[in-house]
């Protein structure tokens, strides 16, 4: 994939955008296959959502992408490193690529602004005062610049994801992977995170998302994937994915999300 | 007559206080307090052992402690990564060095380094670094299995977060998690230094010249010289109960601080 420059519809900030690109990637865990042959290109710049169900190893996909997991056979394209290389140089790859967990995993002995400062300096070999600099201008970013002091267990979830999206901003990632970062989270929280996400998008980050927030993905994806049993059902542009779907496995998945009775039986 | 549930246990409690009031009542009458109190309470003759106790045996009791930590807290943290290797070979050298440390006498160990090291290779270390090598390898193998268990506490997403952000996995470690595992073994570890304090004393059965004397030897040295009887090892034992206390409090207070911090 080649890397481009994007910039946002005001032109303020210009963002380094690498794109992926899947080809029939394989994942098992033992004899339980995981991922059965996934093709999928990100482009530079662009917002893809992952959706399906529990289990349909779309967080898996997201895993591999950085490769938290390792693929058992296919290739994986992200920037201009191919990560299923053997040869590949893992640590330098994934300082291209964000990661924000669903359990945020900050780092509880480290304050704020530690956590989003230790890897600059132990990996890229900024100084501290620069590094600071850079992490408090990305807390600013997503609203937190005055909690810089705190540590993460006085933080709410909300607080904790967003603290965690600035912790990967401040590596400058040509790419961002979210997996689930809205599911741990107190409902009344997770609004500020979308927000964040959807700020990230806008400037032009090339984002690939593990969600369960479909107003989210219809919002604010260029593309919706669904994923389930392990291959990509259907895929096409938010809005015709959730708004309109094609295949029964689809529509089925969305009636079940979607429909608020059924929500309510699922809550029990 | 039938009691309730309650008048049992008053009755329950009353047999147990008087079987305890009459056990004293037996062994006061039954001791011989002038023998007691000259063999065990003569705390009259006990003057030269002072200050030398202090600013000899405490001081060394405190020095060899130290010393083996050092080495232990090292080689154990070094067993301990060994441990969790990838490298097959690696943990089992890990796991033989615990079993074997664990499994054999520290006396053994000292006795090897103190008298069988210098007579099979004719080598003569000095006294403090055989209470490092002996004292220090027997920790090792104790506080490895300590360590290793704190690293395994982590949360495994605290080594995923640190690899996404480009950290190779010596970085990983050093940064993220060893010290979060560190202050999970701290009260672990404090107890770890409470046995150590106390196993020092083994470098009694040594040849140690005067100003090398440790708690214990003081103790000994005390029942020859002073005819105070017991006298001298009870002051001894309390110097160790000055050092191990406080730090068992602290291990406790660690303890109860981080079941405060995890929710």
């Amino acid at each position: 994939m080649n890397d481009v420059e994007t910039t946002t519809p005001g032109g303020a900030r210009t963002v380094h955008a690498a794109g992926v690109s899947i080809k029939d990637l394989r994942k098992a865990y033992g004899s339980n296959e995981v991922l059965k042959g996934i093709n999928l290109d990100v482009q530079p710049g662009e917002v893809v959502c992952l959706i399906g169900p529990s289990g349909s190893g779309k967080s898996t996909l997201l895993r591999c992408v950085n490769l938290l997991e390792q693929p058992n056979q296919g290739t994986i394209h992200v920037g201009g490193f191919e990560a299923t290389d053997p040869d590949v140089d893992i640590d330098k790859m994934r300082r291209k690529v964000g990661m924000v967990f669903q359990q945020f995993n900050l780092f509880p002995h480290l304050d704020v602004l530690r956590n989003c400062t230790v890897a600059q300096t132990k990996v890229l070999k900024r100084s501290q005062e620069e590094s600071d600099k850079i992490a408090q201008a990305n807390l600013e970013r997503v609203g937190l610049g005055h909690l810089a002091k705190r540590f993460p267990d006085q933080l709410s979830g909300g607080q904790q994801q967003r603290v965690a999206i600035a912790r990967a901003l401040s590596m400058n990632p040509e790419l961002m992977l979210f997996d689930e970062p809205t599911s741990a989270l107190d409902p009344e929280t997770v609004g500020d995170v979308l927000a964040v996400m959807r700020k990230l998008a806008r400037e032009g980050m090339t984002m690939l998302v593990v969600t369960h927030e479909m107003a989210f993905a219809r919002e604010v994806a260029d593309r919706v994937v669904f994923m389930d049993g392990g291959v990509v059902v259907e895929e096409g542009v938010a809005e015709q994915v959730i708004g309109n779907p094609q295949q029964p496995r689809t529509q089925e998945f969305l009636r079940r999300v979607l429909d608020p009775t059924h929500i309510e039986v699922e809550e029990d | 007559m039938a009691m309730t549930a309650r008048q049992r246990a008053k009755v329950s409690l009353y047999v147990q206080a008087g079987i305890f009031v009459v056990a004293i009542a037996a062994l006061l009458l039954a001791t011989d307090w002038k023998t007691i109190s000259a063999n065990v309470f003569n705390f009259g003759k006990i003057g030269p052992m002072f200050p030398g106790i202090f600013t000899v045996g405490l001081l060394n009791t405190l020095i060899y402690t130290a010393l083996g930590f050092i080495v232990g807290l090292s080689g154990g943290l070094l067993l301990a990564l060994m441990k969790l290797s990838s490298f097959p070979l690696y943990r089992w050298i890990a796991t033989g060095y615990i079993e074997f440390f664990r499994g054999i006498p520290a006396l053994l160990v000292f006795i090897a380094f103190g008298y069988g090291v210098p007579l099979a290779f004719g080598v003569q270390w000095p006294i403090f670094v055989v209470v490092m090598v002996s004292l220090g390898m027997v920790a090792a193998a104790y506080i490895a299995e300590t360590l290793r268990a704190g690293l395994q506490a982590v949360p495994k997403g605290q080594l995923e977060a640190a690899r996404s952000l480009g950290m190779p996995q010596w970085r990983a470690m050093v940064t993220i998690i060893i010290p979060q595992a560190f202050k999970i073994v701290l009260p672990p570890l404090t107890n770890e230094i409470i046995l150590l304090t106390k196993d020092s004393s083994l470098i009694y059965v040594l040849g140690l010249t005067a100003s090398q004397y440790e708690l214990t030897k003081f103790g000994r040295d005390g029942i020859s010289s002073l005819g105070a009887g017991l006298t001298p090892l009870l002051v001894a034992g309390a110097f160790y109960l000055v050092v191990t206390i406080p730090l068992s409090l602290l291990a406790r207070k660690f303890e109860s601080r981080s079941a405060r911090t995890k929710r």
